[in-house]
């Protein structure tokens, strides 16, 4: 018979042990990413887990205007996305999480429907619409085509953080004759911050992640977006794959998200949950 | 009085409203209903403003294509593998996560690793780690003397769709957790404190008690994740190209699209996604429903 103590030990032996291999299994690919970006010629094929610091992958990125000219279009592509998604989504989860009138379930399932529509099957009339608007092959086409992700979650996930706050914050200011646009700009805005930020965030990741618009309705290498122009990097030879500057493309592309998210944790969970949850 | 506040509310809700739904009619449902009708003619890219009605013959041009039910039998087949794997594996990372145990937190963390960066970012890292030469698991396999030499992960017929699944468990088994953690932390704490007390084992605390008060945190999520493998398309696309064994449906309606330039074909394909997700959803939204009916 193991004493109960001994029982204990063995048991939070067995959840560290869990715990060090999940963790090992979550971060090694992107360590061994980053190891290998700062590899060249031989060294790639190099088995010790100890970088080096050799920045020639990164200082050919940076000095490669292609690159860098894509990274510009994914930044403007996705904070143009986030902003309109989060201006537009605002109003609309102020009517859905507030106001009560009677389409209000049906408006949000309608919402809901939206965002699970599969890409590709608005992709033939957003290819078409893109073509009327003159926008095919420039940075504009996936600021408009990401809405139709973006906007339906921000919409959902900003109604709900809306519901969450009470109801006596705006009592007072009903009672006083106010009016619905200023409670929601001076009384409900001011309040909601943090909750714009982790939404914003998450639809920023969503848009800057993207890669089926991307690949479709852009042609030509400068109006690139990062997801597409790493897909498209390639050796000279169909045999050669050039892992060294992929891997530093990617740590390049990601280093800023990570960051961003590991910061806004606590929000981004929240932000992530609160819709799911609740629906 | 009161039914004239309640119409200024709804004129109010509306006007809120209206610039929302205006976008989402303009990007959402006006290209649906494009795609609907163009899957009813026989359009072409190259001379899109020409064409005819030609009835539902797309469709059973689609439904006759042996390569469509080759990328309907892989989209399933993905669909149903991943997603179980990553509900058990999630599951465990949860509960794991739910436990106080030191260093949890950098778990919490760690996980948002996979799920934040691009797939295609994710892809090219496994897709470097498992190389058939250089790869550093053919590498560790080879010096540990379980294999002679390293395996073609990706180029094996048979292994590249488990490859594949491999990814995307990596990938998607962290919003997994969240959504499920989520739930573990709504089970109130008293319920588990008197089963301990009456001495109910462990895994009958699981089996009775947890695992029914998370099945609707795991339908939710498990809803989501298999909406979102049934539509997949970077992964498969940037892992293996527009290869046969691992071709999935929105894979098959892009190449009809893009490839062939067969816009009423594409149409009517990316029409059959739409009613196959529908179907899925469908299916899980009534399993979820009836559980919980019997459940109580």
């Amino acid at each position: 018979m193991i004493g109960y103590r001994a029982q204990r030990r063995i048991r939070g032996a067995a959840l560290s042990f869990a715990l060090v291999l999940v963790v090992v299994y979550t971060i090694f690919p992107y360590y061994w990413a980053i190891v290998s970006s700062f590899r060249t010629g031989q060294q790639m094929f190099d088995v010790s887990l100890v970088p080096s610091f050799n920045l020639a992958h990164y200082r050919a990125l940076l000095g490669d205007t292609v690159f860098v000219g894509s990274l510009w279009n994914s930044v403007i592509v996705a904070s143009s996305t986030t902003v309109i998604s989060l201006a537009l989504a605002l109003g609309a989860a102020y009517a859905l999480g507030r106001l009560s009138f009677p389409q209000r379930r049906l408006i949000l399932m309608g919402v809901l429907v939206i965002s699970m529509f599969p890409q590709v099957v608005v992709l033939t009339g957003m290819f078409e619409l893109v073509r009327w608007f003159g926008l095919y092959n420039r940075v504009g086409s996936l600021i408009f085509a990401y809405l139709i992700f973006t906007l339906p979650f921000t919409i959902w996930v900003l109604t709900s953080f809306i519901q969450e706050f009470p109801r006596e914050l705006e009592e007072a200011a009903i009672m006083d004759g106010c009016s619905h646009w200023r409670i929601l700009t001076r009384i409900l805005l001011p309040l909601m911050g943090p909750a714009m930020a982790s939404t914003g965030l998450l639809a920023f990741i969503a848009a800057w992640n993207e890669f089926l618009f991307a690949l479709t309705f852009i042609l030509t290498d400068d109006s690139r977006t990062v997801p597409v122009a790493i897909g498209l990097i390639s050796g000279s030879s169909r045999y050669e794959f050039p892992f060294g500057p992929v891997m530093a493309a990617s740590v390049i592309v990601t280093v800023p998200l990570i960051a961003l998210v590991l910061i806004f944790q606590r929000k981004i969970v929240a932000g992530l949950t609160s819709g799911a949850v609740k629906g | 009085m009161s039914s004239r506040l309640a119409a200024r509310e709804r004129r109010a809700a509306w006007q809120f409203l209206a610039p929302c739904m205006a976008a989402l009619t303009l990007v959402a449902l006006w290209p649906l209903g494009r795609t609907l009708y163009f899957s009813l003619t026989d359009a072409t890219l190259d001379d899109p403003a020409n064409f005819d009605l030609i009835g539902l013959q797309n469709y059973i041009d689609i439904a006759t294509d042996p390569d469509w039910w080759n990328a309907v039998g892989n989209t399933l087949f993905f669909t149903a593998v991943s997603v179980a794997i990553e509900t058990v594996f999630g599951l465990g990372v949860a509960l794991l996560l739910n436990t106080a145990i030191p260093g949890r937190g950098v778990l919490r963390a760690a996980i948002l690793i996979p799920w934040s960066i691009p797939v295609v970012v994710s892809a090219k890292i496994w897709q470097w780690m498992l190389h058939d030469q250089f790869g550093i698991l053919n590498r560790i396999l080879i010096d540990l003397g379980l294999v002679e030499h390293g395996i073609a992960w990706v180029a094996e017929p048979g292994l590249v769709m488990w490859v594949v699944i491999f990814v995307d468990v990596w990938i998607t088994t962290p919003f997994m957790v969240l959504l499920i953690l989520a739930g573990l932390q709504m089970i109130p704490a008293e319920i588990h404190e008197a089963a301990l007390v009456d001495g109910v084992p462990w895994w009958k605390r699981f089996w009775s008690i947890t695992l029914p008060m998370l099945r609707p945190a795991i339908g939710v999520a498990v809803l989501f994740r298999a909406l979102d493998a049934v539509r997949m398309f970077d992964l498969s696309y940037i892992l293996a190209g527009n290869g046969v064994r691992t071709m999935t449906i929105s894979i098959y309606a892009r190449n009809q699209l893009f490839g062939v330039q067969e816009v009423g074909l594409g149409s009517a394909a990316s029409t059959w996604v739409f009613f196959l997700v529908g179907i899925v959803a469908v299916i899980i939204i009534a399993t979820v429903r009836i559980d919980k009916r019997s459940a109580g």
